[in-house]
């Protein structure tokens, strides 16, 4: 079975400075797969430069990976002739961070909607259009009637982030990247908006990579979780026993400045580390980690094979198997 | 007046907007007070009024908002009686705000050591170069920077090291009470700890009083000692943090709470139903009542008063 799409030792990294000397990579090359036979929802974890949006971005095929490549139904995206991008454009949604730039202020929200129905003839007459769109703004909880031939500053953010949910909907696609969707809507509305992504999923079969900085959103939203950390997979696996007992100590980190709504007062201080010279090969985490060896200076760990569902990047765990061909795709896959 | 256990002293704030429709009130009629050293949380939607709160209390509300009514005082001080130019003079010394977007508050063409420099210069503290070098040196070591930050301007720096730059400006005249305004929301949960970290150390090194605006009740309940809730610009309840977290009263505070995900069960995510409501369209009675479960005929038409329900504790609910 072919994929629909896959990350084949892909990485990414940019140049820059004077003469592009300065190299900087944004992500590391890996390898994982999206698989159409068994849609899931995969949690991208990891703080503001671990490279979650370069992953979100390879995926969309908005950046070519400078290593390896990106397969959509097992041809390189950037390769893909003009009825392959058609089906790639359709089959692979994305839903943006910021709920404002994505409209055009001069134009009713209807355009976004209409425009791809138009574009990918979804509707044998307007008045099926019409249906299909209203149909789809009902499935994420909008009335059409006040949000139709509305302008977007009339709108709440709220609300324009689930018109951008409807819009993925109406192209049934199989895979839905949302990167950050969620990050700058009110707490109380972040529940009905991956509330509907999650509806998406289970009622339609659509994948999702739901982006995140926030761990405790994708425990409740996803299947399966996958943490970055500068660049490359630290800890990959089923969420559940990610979160309940991380072994990677940057995910331990993670959970661990999550403030509780508790009464007892756990929000301990990450502990400050010797100083300690970490080399150019060594683990990026070395330099902060309660767990740090003398190899960990000098080398960068690969990922281990913990358990059938689950892969570490981290020295603590070399007694496991390495992941064959660092495929992370091995350890996401839904039961 | 003020007593010696009181920093801060908001009585019946009233922050109003003119609108073509008629008057919209952000700020209704909201009073509470500080303690010295303690920490006081704002937290509601957005919208509520909190940030607001913050501006008035500054007296930095700008046209067409304005304050109505109302007093601050500032241990004896009645703000609204001071000169534009003492008040000037009170902000920073007096009372220090750390801004939300630390990346948009500091001068991005000025050195930090100018930026604190000019600080401290407009309130009368004109250094020599070397007193202002050491000066510089210990406030930001008091924040965790090193001192060679001092030499940088803004763009070379982390988010959480801006963050912590700007509480370096906020203490360096010890002001008794410390704004902060939604200080993490910009940052990453393990920056975000360290950042806090960082507030609650030399807010405790300065004796003085802080009030965290937020909307993170998992943030309020690690950092502050007592929580007031914000609701169309009515502080709807205030109580020591443990009791609002053990026993919220007020309903919409509990869906705040639930609204929040765990990391200790997958049982899905609780939003509030509903929409805040418009400021300008408020509804009749309790400004909650179409969004809250627990709604009685009372609630529609008769707005709850604020009433003291234990010591130290407020609610403006009918059923609490």
């Amino acid at each position: 079975m072919t994929a629909l799409i896959e990350l084949r030792a892909a990485g990414k990294s940019f140049t820059g400075g004077t003469l592009g000397r300065e190299r900087k990579v944004a992500l590391e090359p890996f390898s994982f797969a999206i698989d159409p036979a068994r849609p899931g929802i995969t949690a991208v974890v990891g703080e503001s430069g671990s490279g979650k949006t370069t992953l979100a971005r390879l995926l969309l095929g908005l950046i070519r990976p400078n290593v390896g490549e990106v397969l959509f139904k097992g041809r390189a995206v950037h390769r893909l002739n003009a009825a392959g991008r058609r089906d790639f454009r359709r089959s692979v949604q994305a839903i943006f961070q910021d709920p404002y730039e994505v409209y055009n202020p001069f134009y009713r929200v209807d355009h976004v909607l209409t425009t791809p129905v138009r574009k990918f003839a979804l509707a044998g007459s307007a008045a099926e259009g019409r249906a299909r769109i209203e149909a789809a703004l009902e499935a994420v909880g909008l009335q059409p009637s006040e949000i139709l031939g509305r302008y977007p500053h009339q709108l709440s953010g709220g609300q324009r982030q689930r018109i951008m949910v409807a819009r993925a909907l109406l192209l049934r696609p199989k895979l839905i990247v949302a990167d950050e969707p969620v990050s700058m809507v009110d707490a109380s509305l972040r529940a009905t908006i991956l509330g509907s992504l999650r509806k998406l999923h289970e009622e339609h079969g659509i994948s999702i990579l739901y982006i995140t900085h926030d761990l405790a959103t994708a425990y409740q939203v996803a299947d399966r979780i996958l943490v970055l950390y500068r660049a490359a997979v630290a800890e990959a696996g089923d969420v559940e026993p990610v979160v309940k007992t991380p072994q990677h100590p940057y995910t331990q980190l993670l959970i661990g400045s999550i403030p509780k709504v508790s009464t007892v007062r756990d929000w301990a201080v990450e502990q400050k580390q010797a100083d300690r010279t970490v080399t150019a090969a060594g683990c990026t985490f070395a330099d902060r980690c309660p767990s740090a060896m003398a190899r960990c200076l000098t080398a960068t760990p690969p990922l281990y094979q913990t358990a059938p569902n689950r892969a570490v990047a981290c020295f603590l765990y070399e007694t496991a198997p390495t992941l064959a061909q660092g495929d992370v795709g091995r350890v996401l896959v839904s039961v | 007046m003020t007593t010696n256990d009181t920093v801060l002293r908001v009585e019946g704030l009233r922050v109003a907007y003119d609108h073509p429709r008629g008057v919209v009130r952000a700020v209704d009629d909201v009073s509470f007070s500080l303690r010295p050293r303690e920490r006081f949380g704002l937290a509601g939607e957005s919208g509520s009024g909190k940030s607001t709160m913050a501006l008035a209390i500054l007296r930095m509300i700008k046209p067409p908002g304005r304050i109505e009514g109302g007093e601050v005082w500032l241990e004896d001080v009645a703000l609204s009686r001071l000169t534009p130019e003492a008040m000037r003079q009170l902000r920073l010394a007096g009372i220090a705000m750390v801004p939300q977007g630390s990346m948009n508050s500091l001068n991005p063409v000025v050195r930090l050591r100018d930026q604190i420099g000019d600080a401290l210069a407009d309130h009368g503290e004109r250094l020599p170069r070397r007193a202002l070098t050491d000066r510089v040196r210990l406030l930001l070591s008091q924040v965790g920077l090193p001192a060679e930050v001092a030499d940088k301007y803004p763009h070379e720096l982390s988010g959480g090291m801006k963050q912590r730059a700007c509480i370096a400006i906020a203490i360096c005249l010890r002001p008794k009470v410390i704004i902060a305004d939604e200080p993490t929301s910009a940052l990453d949960v393990v920056v975000q700890r360290q950042v806090m970290e960082t507030l609650g150390r030399v807010q405790a090194e300065l004796g003085a009083a802080i009030i965290l605006v937020g909307h993170d009740m998992g943030l309020m309940a690690q950092f502050v000692d007592r929580l007031g809730i914000m609701y169309a610009g009515r502080l709807v309840e205030v109580a020591p943090i443990a009791d609002i977290i053990a026993a919220p009263r007020h309903p919409y505070t509990r869906l705040l709470i639930e609204s929040l995900p765990s990391l200790e069960h997958r049982e899905g995510l609780r939003g509030i139903a509903g929409l805040a409501p418009l400021l300008r369209e408020l509804p009749p009675g309790c400004a909650f009542h179409p969004r809250c479960p627990l709604v009685g005929a009372r609630c529609r038409v008769d707005k709850p008063a604020v009433r003291a329900v234990a010591p130290e504790a407020t609610v403006a609910c009918h059923l609490a």
